[in-house]
């Protein structure tokens, strides 16, 4: 089951249109920064073919300019 | 049972978050969350929480383990430690998720008829005590020797240096720190007779400007880099990068300036023939506390086997340090080091102006140089003739690789030349070092034998017949590669390798030794603001993994030298951190008792009257200034600094028709050193899976390169094949390709030149000449 957390950049007047994005996906809790544009989110999936899905999705998402994990754990 | 695992699982996921707050808080200082998200972070679950140094880097960050059921399950930073102030770096926050790796070294492994056999850990030292009591007995003493490190704890470089130059009688004792701050530390002796920076962390708050000399701290150094942002966004201070490839480091500063590798020499003159030329030194500062000499010149590269050095100083006055200055107007220097007129003189106005505060640091870029010394001479010129030097926010400051570089490559002392305290050279060190470790003081030898590089050609040579490596990976790290691999897989040689995971190295070993990891044993370690850390054992380690000391300690009582080392193994780090600290006793260097060191996030020394000295050489602040002025040099007999006059002198290689790009080789954030340990850690090494060769775009484009294609770099030493990366995490200047050195599968040391340093002996892994070609 794996949890992972990441740094998401954005193009300019893009953040509230993301979060809203994001808050969509059932398998991520959003972070964003207040005084940046800058976003932290966890993710939580049942398998790792499920993780990739979802990155997958992440990277689609648009407004999106770069996504960068941070943390990684594997609760099995 | 169920709401256990949803406990665990609600722990981690608010870890992840705090870790990811923490990264992007690295790269945004002053960076702010919600607050109820914050307040939701792990207070600390069900864990016991232990405080500890980090495991990578020289910054020397305080962290807490968390600790659930004996297994370390959470990293945090420790907000009492004055140095990181709660913050980690990506690498610091996940140091713990290698001990898992499933190849994990758990027991000895013996090589028996070409394989490695599975040995009890006892029947593996004794074959290690045996080998190397009969190589001494076939070859004598200086056929035996050991290659330890600037990650080896405080004890563990104690007793290395007891066995082999105490108890054996060889200075056969070198370690890896002399690839990264041996120019540091002969730069500081010539300048100040006193190893070490003299000011601290605490410059950073103070500081008006910034300027890195050839280092990348947004990566190397980050956490301290973001300490330093966050001045600049609080209250305007400055930060230039001054460097030969533009870099993270580059993009957050205010300023950045590129040079031609090798003439940060001539641009370090002519910022100082500015500083004399406009008026600006402090006559009264330079006067009272400097003396001018001048060294030898054409001083040679040491690529040859058996390279001897001795410098020749003598004394100049200022009139003669002025006159040599003149090949060294901005104008003459501009020319070759491709800086500007306008930039040279922006520099020097700023290390000129009174009223400005300037802290210089530097790491890698300067250290491993081929006139290394003498960089490191030159910037202490700049500060000399300023008067910014020792006082808050104004300062020279080298800054260290490893996690005990300072604690214990250069205080402890592990290189061939040096004791706990002095130099072998010293007749009253090779005493003191003799009365402490109770052997005949005719045991220490006066003459110091290989260091690093002439250790490893010795072994291919056959000279050494036996080494011991410790806390390293020389086969991935060494320059040069290509000569020192297949040196140590002769047969001449018997190959000992302690350590925590395979590397190259242990690939090529006779006895490979299972070591517990750092949080596995007990330890000290010194970092680069001379702040000692102690932790005590966190967990305990896999099979028969057994800490480094403890393992030196049970060879040496093999040979027959227990008498010498009579420690327990369950105080041996106590009894062995007591009785070293008796080498530094008094105000110059007096060391923090243990009881403090157990109770704070460290203390920097001199430790005296239970204080930590912030500013060494300034009478406010350092209590072991005795000559009645405002400061005192008094690592020197006469109690003051040298200004030296050193020149520009060439690189040993350069680009020519052949070998027409400059290589520079490096690190990146996610990696530490050749990779052993983050390259088992999955978040770090999905970030950054393998090396690549960083080109500037208008090459590439004129080589027909492509991101991503396959590229072989090829010297007159070997090649190494890579992907291309081009407009990604670093951009070189034109003429010049970057590599970073992690990764064992891409070896660029094979490629690397081990010319270095003739009077520090630290190899330049910043300029050496390559061919690309596509593959």
């Amino acid at each position: 089951m794996p949890i992972k957390s990441y740094i998401l950049h954005f193009e300019e007047d893009k953040k509230e249109a993301l979060v809203e994005e994001l808050q969509k996906l059932q398998s991520c809790e959003v972070f964003p920064a207040k005084n940046h544009d800058v976003i932290v989110i966890v993710t939580e999936t049942e398998t790792e073919e499920l993780d990739n899905k979802l990155y997958h999705k992440l990277l689609e998402i648009n407004g999106l300019k770069h996504l960068s994990l941070v943390s990684g754990f594997d609760t099995k | 049972m169920v709401q256990e695992s949803i406990d665990r699982r609600s722990f981690i996921k608010k870890m992840a978050a705090a870790a990811a707050m923490t990264a992007a808080a690295t790269m945004f200082p002053g960076i702010i969350f919600a607050s109820e998200q914050i307040e939701n972070l792990p207070k600390g679950g069900n864990l016991e929480w232990k405080k500890g140094p980090c495991r990578f880097c020289g910054v020397g960050c305080g962290i807490l383990v968390g600790v659930e059921k004996g297994k370390a399950v959470a990293v945090k930073g420790d907000p009492n430690s004055s140095v990181n102030k709660g913050l980690l770096c990506v690498k610091g926050y996940h140091q713990t998720m290698c001990i898992q790796a499933k190849d994990r070294l758990t027991h000895a492994l013996v090589k028996k008829n070409g394989s490695y056999v599975k040995t009890p850990i006892n029947e593996a030292l004794d074959i290690v005590a045996n080998k190397m009591k009969e190589t001494i007995e076939k070859h004598g003493k200086d056929a035996v020797a050991m290659y330890t490190s600037g990650q080896s704890t405080i004890p563990e470089g104690y007793v290395a240096s007891k066995l082999m130059k105490g108890a054996i009688g060889t200075n056969n004792l070198d370690c890896n720190a002399r690839l990264c701050m041996a120019s540091a530390v002969t730069g500081f002796l010539t300048t100040f007779g006193a190893d070490e920076p003299m000011g601290c962390y605490e410059d950073i708050n103070h500081a008006d400007y910034f300027i890195t000399w050839g280092n990348n701290m947004a990566e190397m150094h980050p956490v301290l880099f973001s300490r330093m942002l966050e001045q600049k966004n609080n209250r305007g201070a400055k930060i230039i990068d001054f460097a030969t490839r533009t870099t993270r480091s580059s993009m957050a500063a205010n300023k950045s300036i590129l040079f031609e590798p090798q003439t940060d020499l001539a641009v370090a003159n002519a910022i100082c023939y500015e500083i004399i030329n406009n008026g600006w030194v402090n006559k009264l500062f330079v006067e009272k506390h400097c003396n001018f000499s001048k060294g030898s010149t054409n001083i040679g590269y040491g690529t040859e086997d058996k390279f001897k050095f001795k410098d020749k100083p003598s004394g100049i006055n200022f009139e003669e340090f002025k006159k040599f200055l003149e090949d060294y107007t901005p104008e003459k220097v501009a020319k070759y080091s491709k800086v500007s007129v306008k930039d040279i003189k922006y520099l020097a106005n700023i290390y000129g102006d009174p009223n400005k505060k300037v802290v210089s640091y530097w790491c890698m870029g300067m250290n491993q140089h081929t006139r290394g010394t003498w960089i490191n001479n030159l910037v202490y010129n700049i500060h000399l003739l300023t008067g910014k030097i020792s006082q808050p926010g104004n300062g020279p400051f080298s800054l260290t690789g490893q996690p005990s570089a300072c604690g214990t490559a250069r205080e402890v002392g592990t290189f061939t030349h040096k004791l706990p305290k002095g130099v072998v050279m010293n007749e009253k060190h090779r005493r003191l070092a003799a009365k402490i470790w109770k052997v005949p003081y005719e045991n220490i030898p006066s003459k110091p034998t290989y260091h690093a590089t002439e250790m490893f050609r010795a072994v291919d040579r056959g000279d050494i017949k036996f080494i011991w490596t410790q806390v390293t990976n020389p086969l991935v790290s060494l320059p040069k590669t290509s000569r020192y691999r297949p040196g140590m897989e002769k047969d001449s040689c018997f190959v000992v390798v302690s350590d925590v995971f395979p590397t190259p190295t242990s690939d090529v070993a006779d006895v490979i030794l299972p070591a517990s990891w750092h949080i596995e044993k007990g330890g000290l370690y010194g970092n680069s603001e001379r702040r000692t850390q102690h932790w005590d054992k966190m967990i305990e380690g896999p099979g028969d993994t057994t800490p480094d000391a403890w393992m030196t300690i049970e060879v040496a009582k093999r040979m027959g030298y227990g008498d010498l080392f009579p420690y327990s193994e369950e105080n041996h780090v106590e009894e062995i951190y007591n009785e070293y600290r008796q080498f530094h006793e008094g105000a110059k260097h007096g060391m923090a008792p243990l009881e403090v060191l157990k109770k704070e996030s460290g203390a920097i020394w001199p430790y005296v009257n239970g204080k930590s000295t912030q500013w060494r050489f300034n009478a406010e602040y350092d209590p072991a200034c005795s000559n009645g002025e405002d400061f005192h040099f008094y690592g020197k007999p006469d109690g003051k600094a040298v200004i030296w006059q050193r020149p520009y002198e060439p690189a040993a290689e350069s680009p020519d028709q052949e070998f027409p790009f400059w290589l520079n080789t490096g690190r990146v954030i996610e990696h530490w050193h050749t990779g052993s340990m983050t390259r088992r850690i999955p978040v770090l090494h999905k970030a950054m899976p393998h090396a690549y060769v960083e080109f500037h775009p208008d090459d590439a484009k004129t080589l027909g390169i492509r991101n991503g294609e396959k590229v072989k770099v090829t010297s007159r030493r070997g090649s190494c094949t890579l992907p291309a990366s081009i407009n990604q995490r670093g951009l070189p200047t034109k003429g010049q390709v970057f590599v970073p050195f992690f990764d064992e599968s891409m070896l660029i040391n094979d490629v690397t030149l081990d010319a270095f340093c003739p009077i520090s002996k630290e190899p330049d892994y910043k300029k050496c000449a390559v061919k690309v070609e596509r593959v």
